[in-house]
């Protein structure tokens, strides 16, 4: 019953805050892609992987009093950020399961920027693709970030470490 | 330009929604032809709605080409010589728009749900893998078929193709919601959709409106509104979908578990098994579901023989309103304890479904909003987003609205003559 929405709050609540709209999309969509069992559906948007199922979710969730959502005003935009209320940890208690990894995943990737996570995801979404046409796809497709050779080859490396991490405690 | 080709004469298809569907494009009557878009007559194009309202009997056979009609009519008669619009991609929309609900399977939902499959993936695995659609796109040129997938999965590098084909006023939405209507028997999906063909303008990055057209867009807007609460969003149609979902989770319970089927689901094996080839799943259609489902009917496990008998029969479950607070999460477990000290296995029979929508939203700078606006073409030249326009759209925007429900077997509870204090209990609990 809703595990789904308790997927992502354990998520949540594994990262403690997020910053960003986009970030928490990006955060779920590397998790998915790592194999985590979360099973909303991505397509491609303006920023890369998005998740009009995970959007509905977040905001369902913020309704029923489980999140909490502030809005930051930057300049020229609005940033918001989510944390676990008191009511969320309480009906998480509900679950009893875990994801083995994912707590230490979602930590790690917090640390990163949107910026780098919207690469990250981006380059999953096409890792079917050889990677000269990764890049292609990405210099096509996200011209405006002007992202260069090394952020992708570092997105790369990160998608390996993380990969190899999330093993790691998954088997634990 | 692609070398297409034409036909020698113009052929025609008679269609309810939009009188005549036209084609004089040869690639697009061979797609039409060949057995993966064939395979579209025998998938219903709105699932279980059928139980609901008895007309809703259209396939996506039937949607695709009303899709491809209203892009054809867009290019054809709109677009055609204004600024903006690069008439060399003129097929490519056109194929784009047919196939591009190509990869629906049967009940795709719930399918999709249990076996955790993606119908895009198919599509795109269809389109570009060794098929009649890919050889027909092929004679266009080699990579036509990659072009076409990149469309649909909205990674083609122009924007205005994929906003004519995925956008909140799209061609694909405009032909559901009209298609919908008109087979399920309700009024309220009816918009003026020529008077919105004929104020559409292109521009770079995507299609914009004529400020003139504001309000047929409005009615389109709440047109959009009123179907997915009364008609997608039914909670009959939702009762027969959890049915149909519950029957997939048991089937493959069972088949994990080594029970041994009367009637063997060989055509499930691969989901089961979750290893399904693309043979595996064209080979699926509503018929081939429904053929077990009547089987199944008859199997051993009481289950599995209950739920195919509820779905044949349309004999559903009943709901109540369900606010998942914390207050009404412990009800629920109390529920789930009560349903098992009555002999009613809950992960089958006491189901919580939610459903969501958002009739319109727009793009908040620097955020994941991710969703393109409509945006008005003023007299002065300038774009205005809509809802900035139309009071009656800011009213609605970004407004989400969420219903969820709890379905249970109020047959089995009505049942008194075994475990009639634990059922009267559970009814107590349900009438809140």
């Amino acid at each position: 019953m809703l595990t789904e929405h308790a997927k992502v709050m354990k998520a949540l609540a594994a990262a403690g805050e997020i910053t960003g709209r986009k970030k928490l999309q990006k955060m779920i969509y590397i998790a998915k892609k790592l194999d985590f069992p979360f099973y909303e559906k991505f397509d491609f948007h303006f920023y890369g992987p998005y998740s009009e199922e995970l959007t509905c979710r977040v905001e369902e969730l913020c309704a029923l009093g489980f999140l909490h959502e502030t809005k930051e005003k930057k300049s020229g935009y609005v940033q918001y950020r989510y944390t676990l209320t008191e009511a969320g940890e309480q009906f998480l208690r509900h679950y009893d399961w875990g994801m083995p990894g994912l707590d230490e995943c979602m930590q790690v990737m917090n640390e990163q920027n949107a910026r780098f996570l919207e690469l990250v995801a981006t380059v999953l979404y096409f890792e079917h693709l050889p990677k000269d046409e990764v890049k292609e796809k990405i210099a096509l497709l996200k011209s405006k970030q002007r992202y260069t050779d090394e952020e992708i080859e570092e997105a790369y490396e990160y998608i390996e470490m993380l990969r190899s991490q999330c093993n790691k405690k998954a088997r634990v | 330009m692609y070398p297409g080709g034409q036909l020698h004469e113009e052929k025609v298809f008679k269609d309810p929604v939009h009188r005549y569907i036209h084609v004089r494009d040869k690639v697009i009557w061979d797609l039409i032809g060949t057995k993966e878009f064939q395979r579209l007559r025998r998938i219903k194009q709105l699932g279980t709605t059928y139980l609901t309202f008895h007309g809703a009997e259209h396939s996506r056979f039937n949607h695709s080409l009303g899709v491809y009609e209203i892009i054809r009519r867009i290019l054809d008669d709109v677009f055609v010589g204004r600024e903006h619009w690069d008439h060399s991609e003129r097929l490519l929309c056109l194929c784009a728009a047919l196939l591009h609900d190509l990869g629906h399977g049967p009940f795709s939902h719930s399918f999709e749900k249990v076996f955790h499959l993606d119908h895009e993936d198919f599509t795109r695995a269809i389109i570009v893998g060794d098929t009649e659609v890919n050889a027909a796109l092929r004679a266009i040129d080699s990579d036509f078929p990659q072009k076409v997938a990149e469309v649909i999965a909205k990674t083609y590098p122009n924007k205005l193709v994929v906003s004519l084909i995925s956008s909140q006023i799209d061609a694909d939405r405009m032909d559901y919601l009209l298609r919908d209507a008109y087979y399920t028997g309700v009024s309220y999906g009816y918009f003026d959709m020529e008077r919105i063909l004929r104020v559409m303008r292109p521009r770079e990055d995507q299609v914009v409106i004529k400020r003139s057209g504001m309000h047929a867009v409005e009615d389109y807007i709440m047109s959009r509104y009123q179907m997915y609460w009364q008609v997608y969003f039914h909670p009959v149609t939702r009762s027969a979908e959890v049915i149909l979902t519950k029957i997939l989770h048991r089937a493959k319970k069972l088949y994990e578990d080594g029970y041994s089927f009367q009637t063997k689901p060989v055509h499930f094996l691969s989901f089961f098994e979750g290893n399904v080839t693309l043979d595996d799943y064209l080979a699926l259609d509503e018929a081939v579901i429904l053929f077990y489902f009547q089987q199944w009917q008859h199997e051993r496990d009481p289950i599995l023989s209950d739920l195919c008998q509820r779905f044949v029969h349309r004999r559903l479950f009943k709901y109540t309103e369900f606010h998942p607070t914390n207050e009404q999460m412990t009800k629920l477990i109390e529920l789930t304890n009560l349903f098992k000290k009555a002999g009613i296995d809950p992960d089958y029979y006491l189901v919580v479904d939610s459903s969501s929508d958002l009739p319109y939203d727009f793009y908040r700078p620097g955020e994941e909003g991710e969703r393109l606006p409509i945006y008005l073409l003023m007299p002065n030249g300038e774009l205005r987003e809509l809802s900035r326009e139309s009071v009656l759209v800011d009213a609605i925007s970004g407004k989400r609205r969420t219903d969820h429900k709890l379905y249970f077997p109020a047959d089995f509870l009505y049942d008194l003559s075994t475990k009639r204090t634990v059922k009267k209990k559970i009814m107590e609990i349900l009438k809140g």
